[in-house]
């Protein structure tokens, strides 16, 4: 077996602009994901029971179906319901954030609930209101916590992004498939695809394990 | 300036308090006493309802607390409260922990509010500590920074739950002596604790707690030293 450089140099250019797109698809998708997810993580723990009951089925639904069965429904389903026509960005963004806020949302749930229940209470008993308790004292700390499995998150969210490939997001993936298919080969196409998706990760969480030592020593 | 009628709470179907009637002085300090699951502590918790009650009424300088139309954030404005475990927060130094609620909530200015909260620390003895984390501090350090940020709000009742009991017995000397020089100076305080030295020595009247009643009260001298009820009896001989 010959391993094939000039195919991979070939498409260097289309592999890396597909890399940009990976990078805004997950950074979008991270954004959104992350505000969702906090917005739902909240609904689950108000006192509210038939409210939060409400996202606690929209964790339940988007944790128990498969991404890749989410992708075609946003993308053939509800995008062209209310747009007229489909977009694979949009739709892939929409999936991906949708999805990983249902798994942001626990993450937030379960780090609010591990901060102690002294801190509400002394943050009240100075006649603060429960919003600026959450605000000022228990989120602040809630949010060290939550770093490493965010980061996990951030991690898998943008590996998932290449199922976006399947509806034509022309994104790593996406050309990394592209090229197997023009030229019948299986490793170097998607060994160069692994390689950028190792040197993505790689570096996001290099960024997050920063982040986390920032918060420590603060 | 404290009046509680007819107080009941129940965890559940546990029923904690079981109609308790209380009047506090303005500037007396009373001492709560009495075994653990005596009710004291939830009692406390009661006044400034982090523990919603389940019946009865609470007022607070002649307004009903338990009314639904009064904004609980302002009755607690007046009324400080210091905790067992402290309940710093942890990711703010000694200053900072002290300056939050009259920033947040008082809205004073962020020099108004350094100025107040190291005058405090001064008073409490811990002046060279304002840019000190929680963490870093001992226990009896901890407690008296958290005495200190309950005054920052400059409140007129204070409350204490077991302040001493998280203590090691070295540290809690420089707490009560804290809490002393506090009752000198008029403080209207209801403290709930095991030191029946401080009770004696300190409280205008100490109430004495069993099973969500209010067994025995009186001043000190005269509960100590001559109870008049069974439990009082045999809780005091335990524990004298």
């Amino acid at each position: 077996m010959i391993f094939r450089w000039d195919i991979i140099i070939e498409y260097l250019p289309y592999l890396l602009q597909g890399t940009m797109l990976t990078i805004g698809l997950s950074l979008g998708s991270i954004i959104l994901g992350s505000v969702l997810g906090l917005f739902i993580g909240l609904g689950r723990i108000i006192s509210n029971k038939i409210l939060s009951s409400l996202f606690y089925c929209y964790i339940t639904v988007f944790r128990g179906t498969p991404l890749l069965v989410q992708i075609f429904l946003i993308h053939f389903g509800v995008v062209p319901l209310f747009a007229g026509e489909t977009n694979a960005v949009v739709a892939g963004v929409i999936a991906l954030s949708l999805n990983a806020a249902a798994y942001i949302a626990e993450i937030f749930r379960a780090g609010i609930q591990s901060i102690d229940r002294g801190q509400m209470e002394g943050a009240r008993s100075l006649g603060l209101t429960h919003s600026q308790a959450m605000r000022y004292i228990i989120l602040p700390q809630a949010f060290k916590r939550m770093v490493p499995p965010l980061g996990n998150e951030f991690i898998v969210l943008l590996k998932d992004s290449s199922l976006l490939s399947v509806i034509a997001a022309p994104e790593l993936m996406y050309w990394g498939r592209a090229m197997g298919g023009q030229y019948f080969k299986v490793w170097e196409p998607y060994l160069a695809s692994a390689f950028i998706y190792l040197v993505l990760t790689i570096t996001l969480s290099s960024l997050l394990n920063l982040l986390e030592r920032r918060l420590r020593t603060e | 300036m404290i009046k509680v009628e007819n107080l009941k709470k129940s965890f559940g179907h546990n029923e904690v308090l079981k109609d308790i009637n209380v009047k506090v002085k303005p500037q007396e300090v009373v001492v709560v006493i009495g075994p653990s699951g005596s009710g004291k502590s939830t009692f406390l918790r009661c006044i400034n309802q982090l523990e919603t009650i389940t019946s009865g009424r609470i007022y607070i300088e002649g307004v009903d607390t338990t009314d639904k139309k009064v904004d609980i954030n302002k009755v607690r404005i007046e009324v400080g409260m210091v905790f067992q475990h402290f309940n710093l927060f942890p990711h703010k130094t000694v200053l900072e922990n002290i300056m939050l609620a009259p920033l947040k909530v008082r809205k004073v200015s962020k020099e108004q509010a350094a100025q107040n909260g190291r005058e405090l620390l001064k008073k409490v003895g811990l002046a060279e500590k304002e840019n000190a984390y929680p963490d870093s501090l001992s226990g009896g350090q901890k407690q008296r920074v958290a005495i200190a940020r309950a005054l920052a709000m400059e409140p007129k009742i204070m409350l204490f739950d077991e302040p001493t009991s998280a203590l090691d017995p070295e540290m809690v000397g420089e707490v009560l002596e804290v809490m002393k020089q506090l009752a000198k100076e008029g403080m209207t305080m209801v403290v709930v604790t095991h030191e029946m030295g401080f009770a004696k020595e300190v409280g205008d009247r100490v109430i004495f707690m069993d099973e969500g009643f209010i067994v025995e009260e009186n001043i000190p001298k005269e509960l100590f030293e001559n109870p008049q009820q069974e439990r009082t009896k045999s809780f005091l001989s335990k524990v004298l």
